[in-house]
């Protein structure tokens, strides 16, 4: 019964191991997808390249269809996989500060590792900021991190609130991301001529 | 390519030929899932950014002065004796570092530059990815989660928080983006 880790005792060491490779797929599929590169992610928000949605979207569609089979097909317990708890102010707040340090500082945490593995200085600098960040919020703002724990209202998934099964979602997200690409290539082309030179 | 930019410590790929072009993003999205889903299937969690950065954090506090780290609820949580979930997420990142490098390598894209707008010069560039990179800093502890561990690890589990998350990320992502237009364009 899956996942592995509800059944089997991993060594410290084999658990460390796995989450390098992990991990490495993880940067690999980064890179290939371009986000070792500020341009390329941010391209999206002027609509002229949108390869961050159609990688993500994809990304979340498959591994949705692919939870949702496996528990349908009995090999996998869904209620042993780790779900985050939802706090709305945190998840609206954080959000919103997220995107703009997103858009000006050109990389997200992940991606700015495939950019520091491929040479990007500006990855390095936002790398460096972002462990700032972390530690600036960690000595200053434990007060807003105590009301975001405090106001999480425990784990809600889409289908417990609605009462909609998985699969109808992995259905509804894939048949979005059909509409959504199809969009997207008209998007890319009507804004092709914002693509800086270069 | 742009003239302002250094030249490369060492040529990507031999002279006359230049970098691969990147993949299909639909079938990177598909090999990115797949990897994600087998982070579900072993460890029974997604994938992760941020925790790692929490983690350093705390241990860089707890180099100056343990007293400190400790009383501080926030790096507290990342000190608690060995929890291997804090250092899991540090090796899944140290893991993702090698694999860029590697894809990076082979498609002959690895060299020293600077990522930028065509408006902007080499060090006001990495000034605003110095203080993106707080920003967003910031703003992952306070949604406790980023794109990786919130929008595509949640999202791929439907996660209600973690996709309203994401809804507010590219609404603030897109009006900044017109506001600061001049940064990219």
């Amino acid at each position: 019964m899956l996942p592995l880790s509800s059944t089997l005792e991993l060594s410290q060491a084999a658990n460390l191991g796995l989450a390098v490779l992990l991990g490495f797929g993880f940067g690999f599929a980064l890179e290939r997808a371009g986000f070792g590169s500020a341009r390329k992610l941010t391209a999206v928000f002027y609509f002229y390249d949108m390869a961050v949605v159609k990688v993500m979207f994809s990304a979340i569609v498959t591994a949705m269809a692919g939870l949702f089979l496996l528990s349908t097909a009995g090999v996998l317990d869904l209620a042993e996989l780790y779900v985050e708890p939802t706090s709305y102010a945190g998840a609206i707040v954080g959000g919103l500060v997220f995107g703009v340090g997103f858009l000006v500082g050109g990389y997200c945490p992940g991606t700015s590792v495939a950019a520091c593995a491929t040479g990007r200085l500006d990855g390095f600098a936002f790398l460096a900021g972002m462990l700032g960040g972390v530690y600036l919020f960690a000595e200053l703002l434990s007060g807003v991190d105590a009301w975001v724990r405090e106001s999480a209202v425990g784990e809600i998934t889409l289908p417990a609130l609605t009462g909609l099964s998985m699969g109808w979602y992995v259905l509804l997200f894939i048949g979005i991301l059909v509409a959504a690409g199809l969009a997207m290539r008209a998007a890319e082309r009507r804004f092709a001529g914002l693509r800086p030179p270069g | 390519m742009n003239a302002t930019i250094p030249a490369p410590i060492r040529p990507p790929a031999p002279p006359g030929t230049s970098a691969q072009p990147y993949w299909n993003p639909y079938a990177v999205g598909a090999l990115l899932g797949l990897v994600l889903l087998a982070s579900y299937l072993v460890a029974g969690r997604g994938l992760g950014a941020t925790g790692a950065f929490s983690s350093v954090a705390a241990w860089i506090a707890n180099a100056i002065s343990p007293e400190h780290a400790l009383a501080n609820p926030v790096h507290a949580r990342y000190l608690a004796s060995g929890s291997p979930l804090t250092a899991w997420l540090v090796f899944l990142l140290i893991g993702a570092f090698a694999g860029a490098a590697l894809s990076g390598w082979l498609a002959g894209r690895t060299r020293l530059t600077i990522e930028k707008g065509p408006r902007l010069s080499g060090g006001q560039r990495l000034a605003t990815a110095a203080g993106g990179g707080i920003v967003a800093g910031i703003g992952a502890k306070i949604a406790m989660g980023c794109t990786s561990g919130q929008a595509l690890t949640g999202g791929s589990i439907l996660n209600v928080g973690s996709l309203v998350f994401m809804g507010s990320v590219f609404a603030a992502a897109y009006a900044a983006a017109w506001i600061l237009r001049k940064e990219w364009l």
